[in-house]
């Protein structure tokens, strides 16, 4: 089988570059349109940290810098995991609400792996990945066997089980409600540290937390090897996408989405195909798991809770359901939001409107006192039920429609790119 | 046995407000087709009608009284609530303490607006949708809902108390012979268990024994057929809708005194609802209620200390892992009916 095939919304794309893509397989065996888009992601999130921090410091738009490490570290983490949640129902249109308990039990093999053998995160993060393959694996042979709602149902009774188990049976494996932190009494097989001391993440000697800082004028930039690691952990997660995406085995998935009952007829077992992608965006859930007990070095069971598999069914359905660059842009929005709306608070609106006159600054600050600060829940509510309803291919397909808006007369061709470069726009 | 009977008794309530939900989430996938998630908003909004109706009986007016002084010698500030002076001492004070069972008929008006409003205004827009995207529409609005709630009455639970009437435990075990104290049962949540049979009851005759609810009937078993007769079967499944909301309204009215409300008691009884209405069977209504109750006594059950002893944890887990071999074993649920979402 050749690799024709192509994303769905960019269904656009014509015979022309069909066959274009076929002859010349450029760079890591991707095409052309691919190609550019994962460069384009590389330089991003490699110079996250300049185009997330483009106010001064100290001025009062300093608030929307996104480009502190721990912000930025969950960018790209939850980037993964939204990215491996796609891969699950962006191609095969399974809906699982349970896709949280993957990433707690990635978490929790992670930090057991840093608590008895090494401090180094490659192992953590390697058993976080196997551990979950495994768990996906159990829990996708029973859940499979149903479709549509029940097999959400399903999914969701598994992770509210792990949940409740977590927090109440397994105590001494996964320290019920206070969670796993690395404390001064573990002493790591492979690690040399003095009695009381408190060991730290690391890979081969780096500390997760060290950071480089540049000071360019008022500026400053915050270079974090965390960030970085995860970083390259994303992209190479990303190019796995895109390369399942354009393989064969890509498009077997997408034929179990358009029409499951046809691929019976036609000879054709979907199980074993829907379990490996179940599989995969579940291994992909673990090593956001490991990556996280890799950063912050703790995990709790609240990781596991339901509300946590929704956010990732947010994330997917706000980038772009079945897109490639969706999903990332998707986890990049909401985890801004959440940092940089529950900031705001009455007097930073104040100082907005404060060229207005009194009486409609103040009415104004009234209304959208609601929307900020704690309640940036609501605004995520409303944006959610506003793309689902007016834009059910999420922000990658509003991108399209404002590319197709300035180029009528180009067909086609190079729409995710510029839905790529949304990724900028929170903090310009 | 008097250890089962009591087990049987707490897992009434419970097993109430789930088959309450699940009858009504079934009503609305039956009728509409429509998979709702913002169905334990809907039962969280009822709640907060009872807790409204409380706050607005005890809207006070305050007034000093010179004649008794607090130690710095200034007069007592004394609220007296608005309904005791207008109607009296006693009678305003008996409203207020029976703000509750009071609420019931608030939040009817309420909640027929809300599901009128949520009908119109969204869900029917989304009929042609596929089932993901009415889960996640729902699932949005479901959080919105929750967060106006948190917005106006914060996020921690409030307190309402049911009537002093009620407010007792009567012995059961001494009606059934067995010696005192071995069956303590408070008198809410009999009243609750009462509540919800009459509710369930009203729901079943209505359906059964009106002609509006056989065209309802008929319009659940074939749409298009009963649309073709030329009977506006649209606005029929609205005023369902409107039905079903107002059973959960009420369902979370009667069980504040059970349960403090608070913003995100509606998401701890969706999920819960759903996994009900699975084993259920989609689709059945009969089922829904079953299995509502079914599942609320097994819940009970495994929360027994003799039980916890033999299998820990299993208080936490037994509704999923029942739901897990339900659906593994009956596809179509405990009672489901052939052809209902199944692909």
């Amino acid at each position: 089988m050749t690799d024709q095939t192509q994303n769905p919304s960019a269904a656009v794309t014509g015979e022309a570059t069909r066959r274009q893509a076929t002859r010349n397989r450029g760079l890591f065996g991707l095409n052309k349109k691919d190609t550019s888009l994962l460069i384009i992601v590389a330089i991003l999130t490699m110079l996250a940290p300049f185009l997330l921090n483009p106010f001064p410091e100290g001025s009062s738009l300093a608030q929307f810098n996104a480009g502190y490490p721990d912000l930025m570290q969950r960018f790209v983490i939850f980037g993964i995991f939204a990215i491996g949640f796609n891969i699950l129902f962006g191609l095969t249109g399974y809906l699982s609400f349970g896709h949280a308990a993957f990433l707690g039990v990635g978490s929790y093999a992670a930090i057991w792996m840093m608590k008895l053998l090494t401090l180094n995160v490659i192992p953590a993060i390697i058993m976080s990945i196997i551990f979950a393959g495994i768990f996906a694996l159990a829990v996708g042979f029973i859940s499979l066997r149903r479709s549509g709602i029940y097999f959400s149902i399903l999914t969701l009774a598994f992770a509210q089980m792990s949940y409740a188990l977590a927090y109440s049976v397994l105590t001494p494996i996964t320290g019920g409600e206070t969670g796993l932190q690395i404390k001064s009494t573990d002493s790591p097989l492979l690690s040399n540290l003095q009695p009381g001391e408190i060991g730290r993440a690391n890979l081969f000697g780096l500390d997760m937390r060290s950071s480089y800082e540049l000071e360019v004028g008022n500026w400053l930039f915050t270079f974090n090897a965390g960030y970085y690691i995860a970083a390259v952990v994303m992209l190479l997660a990303f190019y796995m996408s895109i390369r399942i995406f354009r393989s064969p085995f890509g498009m077997m998935l997408r034929a179990i989405k358009s029409n499951q009952q046809r691929l019976n007829y036609t000879g054709l077992n979907a199980k074993p195909y829907t379990l490996a992608a179940f599989v995969i965006s579940g291994m992909y859930a673990g090593l956001a798991g490991g990556l996280m007990v890799a950063m912050d070095t703790q995990v709790g069971p609240e990781r596991m809770f339901w509300t946590a598999s929704g956010e990732v069914v947010l994330m997917a359905i706000l980038g772009g359901v079945g897109t490639l660059i969706g999903p990332v842009l998707g986890a990049g929005m909401i985890k801004y939001m959440e940092n940089i709306i529950s900031k705001i608070n009455d007097n930073v609106l104040h100082q907005w409107f404060a060229f207005m006159p009194d009486g409609i600054e103040d009415f104004m600050v009234f209304i959208i006192h609601p929307f900020i600060g704690k309640g940036w829940h609501l605004t995520l509510g409303i944006v959610f039920m506003l793309v689902v309803i007016f834009l059910p291919g999420g922000l990658v397909e509003g991108g399209q429609r404002i590319a197709r808006l300035f180029r009528r007369d180009r067909k086609g061709g190079g729409v995710e790119p510029d839905a790529a470069d949304q990724r900028k726009t929170p903090a310009e | 046995m008097d250890a089962i009977i009591l087990q049987i008794l707490n897992g009434l309530d419970k097993g109430s407000a789930y088959a309450l939900i699940a009858l009504g989430l079934t009503l609305i996938f039956g009728t509409l087709g429509v998979v709702n998630f913002a169905h334990g908003a809907l039962f969280m909004i009822g709640a907060f009608c009872a807790v409204t109706l409380q706050r607005v009986l005890s809207l006070s007016t305050v007034t000093l009284d010179e004649t008794k002084k607090d130690f710095l010698g200034n007069p007592v500030k004394v609220e007296t609530p608005y309904v005791e002076s207008w109607f009296g001492p006693e009678v305003g004070a008996t409203l207020i303490e029976w703000s509750v069972p009071l609420a019931i008929l608030f939040s009817i008006p309420v909640m027929v607006a809300v599901g009128f409003a949520m009908e119109r205004g969204l869900i029917k827009h989304f009929y042609k949708r596929p089932h993901a995207d009415q889960i996640l529409v729902t699932f949005g609005l479901a959080i919105v809902l929750q967060e106006i709630i948190k917005y106006f009455f914060g996020a921690n639970p409030i307190p309402t108390p049911a009537p002093p009437a009620f407010t007792g435990s009567f012995d059961f075990g001494v009606l059934l012979g067995f010696d005192p104290f071995t069956i303590v049962y408070p008198y809410w949540r009999l009243v609750y268990f009462v509540f919800a049979m009459l509710i369930i009851a009203g729901v079943f005759a209505f359906l059964q024994f009106t002609t509006f609810g056989m065209v309802v009937r008929a319009g659940m078993a074939d749409r298009e057929t009963v649309g073709l007769l030329g009977i506006n079967i649209d606005k029929r499944f609205t005023i369902m809708f409107a039905i079903a909301a107002c059973v959960a309204g009420m369902a979370g009215v009667m069980y504040t005194p059970i349960n403090s409300p608070n913003y995100h008691m509606g998401m701890d009884f969706l999920v819960l609802s759903f996994v009900v209405v699975v084993v259920g069977g989609m689709g059945s209504l009969p089922g829904a209620v079953l299995a509502g109750f079914l599942l609320g006594i097994l819940e009970s059950f495994a929360s027994m200390a003799e039980v916890i002893d033999i299998i820990p944890g299993i208080n936490q887990i037994i509704i999923y892992l029942v739901a897990i071999v339900i659906l593994l074993t009956r596809p179509r649920g405990l009672m489901g009916r052939k052809g209902v979402m199944e692909e």
